[in-house]
């Protein structure tokens, strides 16, 4: 009675909802109630976002919660968010962790789950108004943009500076606080004549080195790079490394990732960088959902989760840490061998291993993660 | 037909055509009368299908008249000549496969439903039109198990039988046919040549353009033979072989009579 | 002997309405919403099933567009830039311009309407493929929008009322689902009942024929463009209503999630065959498993993996069945 095709495509249904219905029976939503805790990124493969959802994961493990995952289809969509926050508050959760894709669209969904008696707490990214949320998690994005500016300025002293920024897209907050901060550091403003060149790296390498190369097109003389994170400056590198400017131009960014990142900076492709602690935000993040379902403390407020300068070639009068330190905390996988060559490099620049209290401070619940 | 001098249902008389320097016809003339299947042959390059897009409005001719039943005409689109009563079958099937038999019928020409609903809505007529498709189909003894089913559920013959179909039912003057089944194998080609022969025999005269001698001598009343952007003859197939048929086309031979 | 149309037998139109090739997805979706329900009791309830149209509406109403250029056998990548050119212009005048809320609205649907009527102009007076005009435009409008503003605005609540919502029962809808159900319908019915829908079909399937039997095909075209764009326009108020705000970075993948609801809906590529109502079904399919998914706790990305076998299997069958055919 049925046709072909109308069989064809109820057998593979079925096939698809038998393979997944293994997911459901390892983990019964419905025998028992373990808090369920939601954590919404930006997108699915962004590593700094993939190592958040894995210090998330295992923290959530040790302390027996349930974590559920969803996130965008692309940098800036908002929609996938909404969607996420609604099916999670159909699902029961106790709390959510968001990294917001748009600060200022996402408040209505922020005040739907609390309205719902959900804990909403924000990563990385301050919704707009900030107050939205429950509380905030996240580095200071100004201050990691100053620490690097300072640096430059330190090290470039009266030398004249000719500036080129490789910032995220038009509009990101996240973005727009590091170059401002950055600029602040370097004691200048937006407008500054020595800022020569701009451009939208996307915050990947590939477009961060078509961005660099048409930025030395322009202005042949640039010796300063700023990036708003480290795959931009892989990006901007390679590009210099092509045209054979790398000698005369210094590169600092944000971010403390263990590859490229700390890699760039024990090598010295980038002088220096703000290291942040993502891993952080998220155990954080997940504790203190664990403790408002346990006795409904909320907590309030933006917490610092910390940024650390990183550099293996140290100046006088800018507090920074060596590679070692980088390596050790870094976010990430560290490649085989990188704590070797950061010992190396460290020793080569005569900066002393990390102080116990220096890595209790940074890393708190980094080590609680793999 | 013999007897006594009737007015031909189409007529055209001293048609010139150019294409930049080549000429495509040069002073051809034409005539088809009620009740008749008239062939047309002429080998390529001779002027036939810049005649046929003349006759059915695609192409406005240099030089020359055309006159339906009697009357001047000047077609200004296919749309017009349709309108003027002829309707034209093409070789490649000019039908939607997916679509009924009754939406291909009515491709074009669909029937709104009376009042409100018709005129404001626009909603379609369709308990009507598949009555008349019903009709139109009877009145050809065309078998189908059902006007509501798609034409790719048809064998090829019969989904060019409905173009066929669509052609008769709605032509007030004349059907013109070009290579209507250049695309079809012997057994479905047989559908077709039966389906010719009953418009014809209801009266409407049918301009059929073929290559195939087999055909145009089992179905034409008369042929017109098109060469070098003339008609260089008018024949009987019961007077004439195929073979000189072909001779005559090919310059080979001239014609025994003078073109009646 | 051939059936008296008068009197086609009941049993004979549910076979024809059995083969239409909406039966496999609509099979799939109640499949789908089966399994979901005995997996986790939160699927079945009104409320979810209410978000899950809410948050599958914008996209099935920019894939209500979408069907009517598929079936014509065309395709449309601009749809999603569009809409949200249009959305971002309608509340940004309102907002930052002072302009009258309502003249906003109808600000941005002449600009969505009118990358409808070029995409067609290019289309049928250029004769390029619409995949290569339609891929210029996603970028011409995307660009526009972002030159015009990169700032996400938030909107007054005359541009936000598809999002207002009204109780039946226990269960809350929003006028938006209301909105998209009728739109559903009213296209459901030009494709089924007026010359002008049999006439889409007609050129979907043979354009050659279409033109032959009289029908201006360039016209229809440009008709069917325009008309989607403006049902484009009517989507970006669909997500305003929904999320709130204009947003210029809305939308990025939005044309591929609508051309995924029309292909799931059993719609197919090479057009002349389908109906909207499967679009709908389709768009459901989408939503049903990301909110089956999230409710069980299985990561998002699977979603994602699922969405893409589905729709190589609903491609695959129409791909055959096309075979099966003379």
């Amino acid at each position: 009675m049925f046709s072909n095709r109308v069989k064809k495509f109820a057998l593979v249904t079925a096939v698809i909802l038998g393979v997944l219905a293994n997911f459901g029976i390892q983990t019964p939503l419905k025998a028992q109630s373990p808090i369920l805790i939601g954590l919404i990124t930006k997108t699915e493969t962004n590593p700094f976002f993939v190592k958040m959802r894995e210090g998330a994961q295992s923290v959530a493990d040790k302390l027996g919660a349930k974590l559920i995952t969803a996130s965008g289809k692309f940098d800036t969509d908002n929609d996938s968010q909404v969607t996420a926050i609604e099916n999670m508050i159909s699902a029961g959760v106790k709390g959510i962790l968001l990294v917001p894709a748009n600060s200022k669209a996402i408040v209505p969904s922020i005040k739907k789950a609390r309205d719902a008696g959900v804990l909403v707490i924000a990563l990385d990214t301050p919704p707009d108004p900030v107050d939205s949320a429950d509380a905030l998690f996240a580095t200071d994005n100004f201050k990691a943009g100053q620490l690097i500016g300072q640096y430059a300025k330190t090290a470039f002293g009266d030398k004249k500076a000719t500036i080129a920024t490789l910032d995220l897209l038009p509009g990101i907050s996240v973005s727009e606080l590091r170059r401002n901060g950055f600029f602040d550091g370097f004691g200048i403003k937006k407008d500054d004549p020595s800022i020569v060149c701009s451009g939208d790296s996307e915050g990947n390498q590939t477009k961060g080195q078509t961005v660099m190369e048409n930025c030395l097109t322009k202005s042949p003389d640039i010796n300063l790079v700023y990036t708003l994170n480290e795959p931009a400056a892989a990006g901007a590198y390679a590009a210099l490394d092509k045209a054979g400017k790398v000698k005369d131009v210094m590169i600092v960014s944000v971010d403390g990732g263990c590859t490229p990142g700390v890699e760039y900076v024990i090598s010295g492709k980038i002088a220096a960088t703000s290291q942040q602690y993502p891993l952080k935000m998220a155990a954080l993040g997940v504790e203190a959902v664990v403790k408002f379902a346990q006795d409904g403390t909320k907590p309030s407020g933006y917490t610092d989760t910390g940024v650390t300068l990183l550099s293996v070639k140290p100046l006088n009068g800018i507090v920074s840490q060596g590679a070692v330190f980088g390596v050790q905390n870094c976010w990430g996988t560290p490649t085989d061998g990188e704590l070797d060559a950061a010992m190396k490099a460290d020793a080569a620049a005569g900066i002393q291993p990390p102080t116990p209290e220096a890595t209790m401070a940074a890393t708190m619940a980094a080590t609680t993660a793999p | 037909m013999d007897g006594a001098k009737q007015i031909p249902v189409l007529e055209a008389h001293g048609l010139v055509k150019h294409y930049g320097h080549i000429t495509a016809l040069d002073n051809t003339d034409f005539e088809v009368y009620a009740g008749e299947v008239l062939a047309v042959i002429g080998d390529n390059g001779a002027g036939k299908s810049t005649l046929i897009k003349i006759l059915s409005g695609a192409v406005v001719p240099d030089k020359g008249e055309i006159h339906l039943n009697g009357q001047h005409i000047h077609f200004t689109s296919p749309i017009h000549a349709r309108k003027a009563g002829i309707e034209t079958v093409y070789q490649n099937l000019a039908v939607a496969p997916a679509l009924s038999i009754t939406e291909n019928l009515f491709l074009g020409r669909e029937i709104r439903r009376p009042g409100f609903m018709g005129s404001v809505l626009r909603m379609l007529d369709k308990k009507m039109m598949h009555k008349q498709a019903e009709g139109f189909m009877s009145d050809l003894k065309f078998r189908i198990p059902s006007v509501t089913q798609a034409v790719e559920t048809l064998s090829g013959g019969q989904a060019q039988g409905v173009a066929v179909a669509r052609s008769a039912a709605f032509a007030s003057i004349v059907v013109i046919m070009d290579e209507p089944m250049a695309a079809l194998g012997v057994k479905e080609s047989g559908m077709v040549i039966d389906l010719i022969r009953k418009i014809r025999d209801r009266g409407l005269p049918i301009v059929l353009i073929s290559h195939n001698m087999p055909h145009v001598f089992e179905l034409a009343d008369r042929i017109h033979i098109q060469r070098l952007g003339q008609r260089v003859a008018v024949i009987k197939p019961s007077e004439y072989s195929m073979s000189d048929a072909v001779a005559i086309m090919t310059g080979a031979m001239e014609a025994r009579q003078p073109t009646s | 002997m051939s059936e008296n149309a008068d009197r086609i037998s009941f049993a004979s139109r549910i076979r024809q309405m059995l083969l239409s090739p909406t039966v496999g997805p609509f099979i799939a979706l109640l499949v789908a919403s089966l399994f979901f329900t005995t997996q986790t009791d939160r699927f079945l309830s009104g409320s979810n099933i209410s978000l899950i149209f809410q948050q599958s509406g914008w996209i099935a109403v920019l894939a209500i567009g979408q069907t009517l250029i598929i079936l014509t056998a065309g395709i449309d990548l601009s749809n999603g830039a569009v809409m949200t050119l249009g959305s971002v212009f309608m509340v940004s005048l309102a907002v930052n311009n002072g302009v009258n809320p309502y003249l906003a609205i109808l600000i941005g649907l002449l600009i969505t309407v009118g990358f409808g009527l070029l995409n067609g102009l290019l289309v049928t007076q250029l004769r390029l493929p619409p995949f290569i005009v339609t891929l210029g435009t996603l970028n011409v409008a995307f660009a526009l929008t972002l030159i015009y503003t990169v700032e996400t605005v938030v909107a007054p609540t005359e541009l936000a009322f598809f999002g207002q919502t009204f109780k039946i029962g226990g269960t809350t809808i929003t006028y938006g689902t209301v909105a998209m159900l009728i739109l559903f319908l009213v296209i459901w019915f030009i494709l089924r009942e007026t010359a002008f829908g049999r006439h889409i079909y007609a050129i979907g399937n043979n354009p050659e024929a279409a033109r032959l039997t009289g029908i201006r095909t360039d016209r229809l075209l440009i008709a069917v463009y325009s008309l989607a764009g403006l049902i484009y326009g009517f989507a970006g108020l669909l997500l305003i209503g929904r999320t709130g705000v204009g947003d210029p970075y809305a939308g990025q993948t939005a044309n591929l999630d609508s051309i995924t609801a029309v292909v799931l809906g059993g719609t197919s590529l090479f057009g002349g065959r389908g109906n909207v109502l499967g679009t709908l079904v389709g768009s459901l399919i989408v939503g049903v498993f990301r909110n089956g998914l999230q409710l069980m706790g299985i990561p998002s990305i699977f979603q994602v993996l699922i969405t893409g076998i589905l729709v190589i299997l609903a491609v695959s069958v129409d791909q055959l069945s096309q075979r099966n055919k003379g």
